[in-house]
């Protein structure tokens, strides 16, 4: 639409919200992923765009690793207080103790693959139906090829050759019993768009986005905070440095960057002058294999 | 700065993979880890980086020889966010197009200037004209292989001025380029000095899109009805949906339709605050003077604007995108947008070859990839607009109702 009117982040956020109100209007039981991280937080903001004065269609659903920033926590209840919203919390402890799982081991020892059981014991707990999300198709090249409604088997498996054409704006969410959907509203968004419209709505972050002096160690060229969940080697020389995150996920696997970034002003500018992708820099887990994400997608992860 | 969407269309061949990457590598839309990884697979002697790898898929893909339907691609400049709809050629070609082309405003059709107008041009261009494309442009790449030969250009550009014509493509440009070294694409090619037109970027940044949704169509298809459960909102009713045409203002008279209900809009709120109008593309949510019965999928048309068409009889062209073929008398839904409603395909007019537009009448089915004309009848009567009228008002969907499958692509007559 090139409405003089209306301009690109405008143009995102009228999509994203109608695709909300799709969800809410074609699903039973649905609910907002959140992580903490500002792609969730950006959804919330737009969940309130969607539904409000009404109550939100869903509750907020937290799949909580235990190896969370406690700025992201404190965060995360400020905000399910302020809104007013339900939050439902899952464990990943309590399913590893359920289930017998296996922790898994090593220097930073991540329990991102075993979100995956905590998340779809959740959906099964609730009977979810959708579960919206706030992956981005820039973000990733797996990610770049699923749709904005990603239909799930009962093992919530992603089949990349199974996929409905999305044609104009309809957007099909007839399931099986069993079956779910993960629905990604801010598909089209880009990382500068993000924050373009963090800065534009003025949206609160928690405060780990922004540069903070802390204790981290150099892994492989990444900046990895000193935290209980990561084992400290020899080797490891630990020094205070000014750091920011660029995307926030568990203490184990995301990494931060050295940044003087106070504002977010600033960090635009600094993501304008970076010639890193938002993965590449801070995630330690994309990592392991070049298909990465397209294996934990297949098996259920978000 | 606004947003364009637009879809490249050529074989493997004529290098649309590598214009795609050019154009996301001269906008500075390639970071240092994503270009690490294809150095290591170009794995050329001189150094130089494969741009095609960019484009390159899953290991799905990869391992199978299969290519997924549409991947999305993202780059900026300061003056237009894009919207890169990448369709892989092969098998699935006509119903990757398709679904890449119905929310594109614009098409890239690359020529290999060795080659000149072929017969996949000439699919590509009526696909372009089925689905309305706003704007054609003629890319004809490779002009490096033929010596940047103006009269090689000259010769294409003749040659698809008959095709444009043939099937009505009015807004056609034409830019002679070189994806592989890069000419013409961000800055004018000295080799190309001849051309007196834009790069091919340049192009991209400035072409103003005319789209047939932005007068007096307004329509706004119900999705929701926001009814809070709090004190002070007893009497509150917002009928939640985005605008698919024209422009709606408090105060305006309307038609709830199918039922054809007449009110007014009594206010209107775009995330939570109160405005007086809203355009086309906005979501919004509405409330009006009289409290009548709408649900999701009920359509509420402005009175003085051009009125969709209610029935239950409908003409469409289907893409078929099924690999199990469409039967005279199967049961299907028809979505469009927030609209679902059982649907009997009662009869197939005729099938297009999309080769050469010819017809062939009264075929018995319509296998995958397949455009046919098809007779609908709906359980209930449907709001729409002819698609040539209104994109969103006449693009839907029909769902297979035991497998719930998207099978066709329905383009509303």
């Amino acid at each position: 639409m090139s409405n003089k009117r209306i301009d690109h982040l405008d143009l995102l956020e009228s999509e994203a919200i109608y695709i909300l109100r799709e969800v809410a209007g074609q699903f039973e039981k649905q609910a907002l992923l959140f992580s903490g991280g500002k792609d969730s937080i950006v959804l919330v903001h737009l969940a309130l765009k969607a539904f409000r004065p009404g109550k939100f269609p869903f509750p907020l659903v937290h799949i909580d690793t235990g190896h969370n920033f406690q700025e992201a926590l404190d965060y995360r209840d400020e905000l399910v207080a302020a809104i007013g919203e339900k939050l439902i919390v899952r464990k990943v402890e309590d399913t590893i103790v359920a289930k017998n799982l296996t922790e898994p081991r090593g220097k930073f020892a991540s329990r991102n693959a075993l979100q995956t059981y905590t998340l779809l014991d959740t959906i099964n707990e609730f009977g979810f139906d959708a579960c919206i999300g706030g992956a981005r198709r820039d973000e990733e090249k797996a990610r770049a090829k699923e749709r904005v409604f990603s239909i799930r088997d009962e093992f919530g498996q992603w089949n990349p050759k199974l996929q409905r054409p999305e044609l104009w704006n309809n957007y099909n969410g007839k399931i099986h019993k069993g079956e779910n959907v993960r629905v990604f509203p801010i598909s089209n968004w880009t990382e500068l768009d993000v924050w373009n419209y963090i800065k534009r709505e003025g949206i609160k972050l928690p405060s780990i986005y922004f540069s903070h002096e802390r204790d981290v160690i150099e892994y492989d060229q990444q900046l990895v905070a000193l935290s209980p969940f990561i084992r400290l080697d020899k080797e490891d020389v630990v020094f205070k440095c000014k750091v920011r995150y660029r995307t926030v996920g568990d203490m184990t696997c995301t990494a931060a960057i050295a940044s003087e970034a106070f504002s977010i002003d600033d960090i635009i500018e600094e993501i304008i002058s970076s010639n890193t992708s938002e993965r590449g820099e801070t995630r330690i887990d994309d990592k392991v294999s070049e298909a990465a994400m397209e294996d934990r997608k297949k098996n259920g992860y978000f | 700065m606004d947003i364009l969407r637009f879809i490249t269309a050529g074989s493997v061949d004529d290098g649309k993979s590598t214009l795609i990457g050019r154009l996301l590598y001269d906008s500075k839309s390639i970071l240092i880890d994503q270009l690490r990884s294809i150095e290591k697979a170009s794995n050329k002697a001189n150094g130089e980086i494969d741009l095609a790898l960019l484009t390159d898929g899953l290991r799905a893909e990869r391992e199978q020889g299969i290519t997924i339907d549409v991947a999305y691609k993202y780059f900026s400049t300061p003056r237009r966010k894009f919207i890169i709809a990448d369709a892989p050629g092969h098998i699935q070609y006509t119903r990757n197009m398709v679904t890449g082309a119905s929310n594109s405003d614009l098409i890239i059709i690359l020529i290999d200037a060795r080659h000149g107008v072929v017969e996949q041009t000439r699919r590509h261009s009526i696909i372009a004209s089925l689905l309305d494309v706003a704007h054609v442009v003629v890319a004809v790449n490779k002009m490096d292989l033929v010596s940047y030969d103006e009269t090689v250009f000259n010769t294409i550009v003749n040659d698809y001025k008959e095709v444009a014509a043939s099937l009505g493509l009015n807004e056609v440009t034409y830019i002679p380029i070189a994806a592989i070294t890069g000419d013409n694409i961000t800055e004018h090619s000295t080799k190309l000095d001849w051309y007196n037109g834009e790069p091919l970027l340049a192009f991209l940044e400035q072409v103003n899109i005319k789209r047939s949704a932005e007068n007096n169509k307004a329509r706004l298809y119900v999705q929701y009805v926001i009814r809070p459960q709090a004190p002070g909102y007893h009497d509150y009713r917002g009928y939640a949906g985005r605008i698919t045409g024209g422009s709606l203002h408090v105060g305006d008279h309307v038609i709830s339709l199918p039922s054809g209900i007449s009110t007014t809009i009594s206010a209107i709120e775009s995330g939570g605050n109160a405005i007086d109008e809203a355009y086309a593309g906005q979501s919004i949510t509405i409330q009006l003077a009289d409290d009548i019965d709408i649900s999701r999928g009920d359509v509420i048309v402005k009175k003085s604007d051009l009125q969709p068409i209610v029935s239950q009889d409908l003409e469409a062209l289907l893409c078929w995108m099924d690999t199990r073929p469409l039967l005279p008398g199967n049961r299907y839904l028809l979505q469009l947008n927030s609209l679902t409603v059982p649907a009997i395909v009662k009869h197939i007019g005729y099938k297009v070859d999309v080769n050469t537009i010819d017809k062939t009448h009264n075929p018995a089915t319509a296998e995958l990839n397949d455009i046919v004309s098809v007779t609908l009848k709906t359980a209930s009567p449907v709001p729409y607009d002819k698609y040539t009228v209104l994109h969103t008002g006449g693009g839907a969907i029909l769902i297979d109702e035991t497998s719930y499958a998207t099978v066709a692509a329905a383009i509303l007559q």
